[in-house]
């Protein structure tokens, strides 16, 4: 009972990273029509954004260590932490909640940039072109990461205060044993906040019912003198500032490196192909499913009996939605089925 | 029967007499120096060439990256010190020496460098192209023992010494050994050897051990090799679970750690898998745990020092092993931080350190073979003993090609005094205690002339 529920756990904190890219990347194409094989780099950067704020709060004085003569060798110390103490330890400990302020606005440029200067000239091109263009700027922002902050992972640490284990058995009667990282659960609540955010934008202000109205009717909405396209800039900027935080709060969980993007990509795209492409609500139930699904088929007690069924899971799911239900579990009829 | 004579008086039988005679006094001198036409008649020959080229085939792109661009620093310093270039580095220290600093056999070196992608089809693919088109008459490098073990057999088909770089795989000089691949780095049953008297002295002989291994040949050997040692000092085996290489996230196999009974995870993981695993095991908790009433302990059998960059504070007490370690106090291992810190402004990875002892100990072995004839080489290389390399008397033993070793227990460092310092050294197990007998992994090294 204690497996099943940390599966379910690890199901749900897992699905809420998936439901995140994927709503960023399903949001994008109900809008522009765009295959964005660059999305994944977005979840990148947004881990970036987390670790260029770390180094910018840790810039520190070097003390040479004089014992070394072959080569420099430093002892740091944060000038924060010198000039303002515990304060600075502080500020430094809260890196990757403070970066989200920080990635908010840079996230919002980088996807106002990439659609006005690359990806807009690619709306009336076909899907393969789209997919190939993009693909290459994936590989692009990529290499220029690597370049900046090399391809080994980079250590970025959670607050102090909920570095640990929650004893979340004990809210459920399963005793104390039954621990969960605290970080893993606010990134759960974070994404079911940032999901919530999102529909509640879409469905609850005028500029969302307008977005949802160009999203079933690109021609009417225009005919009614609204520039679509704008409004389409925005939401590709919002996709990406989407796609960004969930990379940002991330980072704890997995140390980033240059390759993270991609890693999460072919993920993401299952994920908003069995939730339907174009449907909000799709990729976020298919990031659930498919993130409990694949953490139960990790279970020793199940590759027991199947094999190797931890990796294949979410691609047997595709090809079963695929072939009984083209559209995907929550797709606008007619999408995918021709 | 009478024989018919021609006009010359030549009969049948005497022409061909002479022609038998004369063509045995025309292969006489082949038979006698066959080895000559034999060293004269191998791949890419450097002749009277007054350059040899050698491959350096390492992950450029991909997780291995930044350990690849370690490893190419160390070839490039190589060759310069075997071109007499630079302050020779090892070429200092090392004993016996053959090399001049004058190339190899008088040839000037250079070298092509390849992408393996830590990719075995890749890495072939690269490989061979180094072989085919740009005539190399050796290559080294990589980061993965699936890449070792995959371009050490083409190797073999394709007659050109292999001198592998980073790979830690049982396998490597084990059941897929060759006759054309070397390894200079220490392997997991080594590992195993080091780690259990200090494991011992450390966490004691109760012990339940959990295993997460890396689902690939290095992983397997690794897990097979601690476990032995591990269920020598009297710990019980609760589980061994396979992860996919590069899962990215690992909660899924570590919450059942959580209430299986072990008080000890051992991760047989290296590079961004063990970042990631180590990084989430201890945010699960694990090394806050009381379990049978002991302390919940984590055990990364494989070390590097990039790693250790990669997992930050979450490796500080942490037990592994190490092939080397720039802090050594050796002469040579002196030097060769000096030569390397001096060249690039940092010091050299394990793995820049395994590359660079590699090309040298090629080089050397041409120069006392006195030719580039790869079987004349690799016979110079099978059992060759040597020092001052940085890991005590060492040998390259003839029976599977492994070199045997001083081996480095090490301890992600508690307080460290720079951004280097990230590695604290336990122990310098000696050589005798990491031997073993050859045959237990069985394979065959194959001919020396392919």
């Amino acid at each position: 009972m204690d497996a099943i529920f940390l599966q379910i756990l690890n199901g749900l904190d897992k699905g809420g990273a998936y439901a995140l890219i994927a709503l960023g990347l399903t949001l994008v194409f109900g809008t522009l029509g765009v295959v964005n094989f660059a999305h994944g780099a977005l979840f990148m950067l947004g881990a970036f954004c987390s670790v260029s704020f770390y180094k910018l709060l840790t810039l520190s004085k070097q003390v040479k260590d004089e014992s070394i003569t072959f080569f420099d060798a430093f002892k740091e110390q944060p000038y924060l932490e010198i000039w303002f103490g515990d304060y600075g330890t502080t500020i430094i400990d809260l890196a990757v909640p403070l970066s989200i302020l920080f990635a908010i606005p840079v996230m919002l440029l980088i996807g106002l940039i990439m659609e006005r200067g690359l990806i807009r000239h690619f709306y009336k091109r076909s899907h393969a072109e789209q997919i190939l263009v993009t693909f290459g700027l994936a590989i692009v922002l990529q290499e220029v990461i690597k370049s900046m902050f090399g391809a080994n992972p980079i250590p970025m640490p959670a607050p102090e205060i909920v570095s640990g284990s929650a004893p979340i058995g004990v809210l459920f009667g399963m005793g104390e044993s039954v621990v969960y990282p605290w970080w893993r659960l606010i990134y759960l609540l974070f994404s079911g906040i940032v999901i919530a955010g999102v529909f509640a934008f879409l469905n609850m202000t005028t500029y969302g019912m307008v977005v949802r109205a160009g999203m079933m009717d690109r021609e009417t909405v225009g005919l009614l003198g609204i520039d679509v396209e704008r409004r389409f800039t925005v939401v590709f900027g919002l996709a990406a500032v989407v796609t960004g935080l969930a990379g940002v709060m991330y980072a704890p969980i997995l140390p980033p490196d240059y390759h993270m993007g991609m890693d999460f990509l072919v993920l993401s795209f299952v994920v908003v192909v069995v939730g339907g492409m174009g449907s909000l609500g799709g990729a976020v139930a298919a990031g659930f499913l498919l993130g409990i699904l694949q953490s139960f088929a990790s279970m020793n007690e199940v590759k027991s009996i199947i094999p190797g069924i931890d990796q294949v899971i979410i691609y047997l799911v595709a090809v079963v939605i695929l072939l009984v239900r083209p559209r995907g579990l929550l797709g606008r009829k007619g999408v995918m089925e021709d | 029967m009478s024989e018919k004579k021609n006009s010359a008086g030549w009969s049948r039988r005497d022409i061909m007499k002479a022609a038998g005679a004369f063509s045995a006094a025309g292969a006489m001198p082949m038979f006698f120096s066959r080895g000559a036409w034999a060293e004269n008649n191998f791949r890419n020959n450097p002749g009277k060439a007054a350059s040899i080229k050698l491959g350096f085939n390492v992950p450029q792109t991909g997780a291995y990256a930044d350990e690849g661009a370690d490893e190419l620093r160390a070839f490039k310093l190589a060759v310069k010190h075997l071109n007499g270039e630079g302050d020779g580095g090892l070429m200092n220290t090392m004993k016996p020496l053959s090399l001049k600093g004058n190339g190899v056999l008088g040839k000037k070196v250079e070298y092509v460098t390849g992408d393996t992608q830590t990719k075995s089809d890749a890495a072939r693919a690269s490989a061979k192209r180094m072989i085919e088109k740009d005539g190399v008459i050796m290559f080294s490098g990589g980061s993965s023992s699936g890449v070792a073990i995959a371009v050490q057999s083409l190797a073999q088909e394709m007659g050109v010494v292999f001198m592998a770089g980073l790979t830690h795989s049982n396998d490597t000089t084990g059941k897929d050994k060759r006759r054309y691949g070397f390894r200079h780095f220490f392997n997991a049953k080594m590992s195993g050897s080091a780690l259990g008297p200090v494991l011992k002295k450390e966490m004691g002989t109760d012990r339940s051990a959990y295993h997460l291994t890396a689902d690939y040949t290095w992983g397997w050997t690794q897990e097979e090799s601690i476990k032995e040692t591990t269920e020598g000092l009297g710990w019980k085996t609760v589980k061994t679970v396979k992860t996919p290489v590069g899962a990215g996230d690992f909660s899924q196999y570590i919450t059942p750690i959580l209430n299986s009974g072990a008080d000890t995870l051992i991760l047989n993981h290296y590079g961004k898998d063990m970042i990631n695993s180590l990084t989430q095991a201890v945010q699960f908790g694990l090394r806050d745990k009381q379990v049978n009433g002991k302390t919940f302990e984590i055990i990364v059998p494989l070390y590097s020092r990039l790693m250790a960059q990669g997992a930050g504070k979450n490796l500080k007490g942490i037990l592994g092993t190490t092939n080397w370690n720039w802090a050594l106090k050796d002469k040579g291992s002196q030097a060769f931080v000096k030569s390397f810190g001096s060249e690039y402004g940092f010091p050299p990875s394990q793995a820049a350190h395994t590359c660079y002892v590699q090309t040298l100990l090629y080089a050397n072995a041409c120069e006392m073979a006195g030719t580039f004839y790869p079987p004349e080489v690799i016979k110079q290389l099978e059992g060759f003993k040597f020092d001052g390399m940085g890991n005590g008397a060492t040998e390259y033993r003839a029976e599977d090609h492994q070199c045997f070793k001083d081996v480095l227990v090490v301890r992600g460092n508690e307080n460290p005094t720079s951004q280097f310092d990230l590695l604290e050294i336990v122990q310098e197990v000696p050589r005798a205690q990491v031997e073993y007998d050859a045959k237990i992994f069985g394979g065959e090294l194959g001919p020396y002339k392919v």
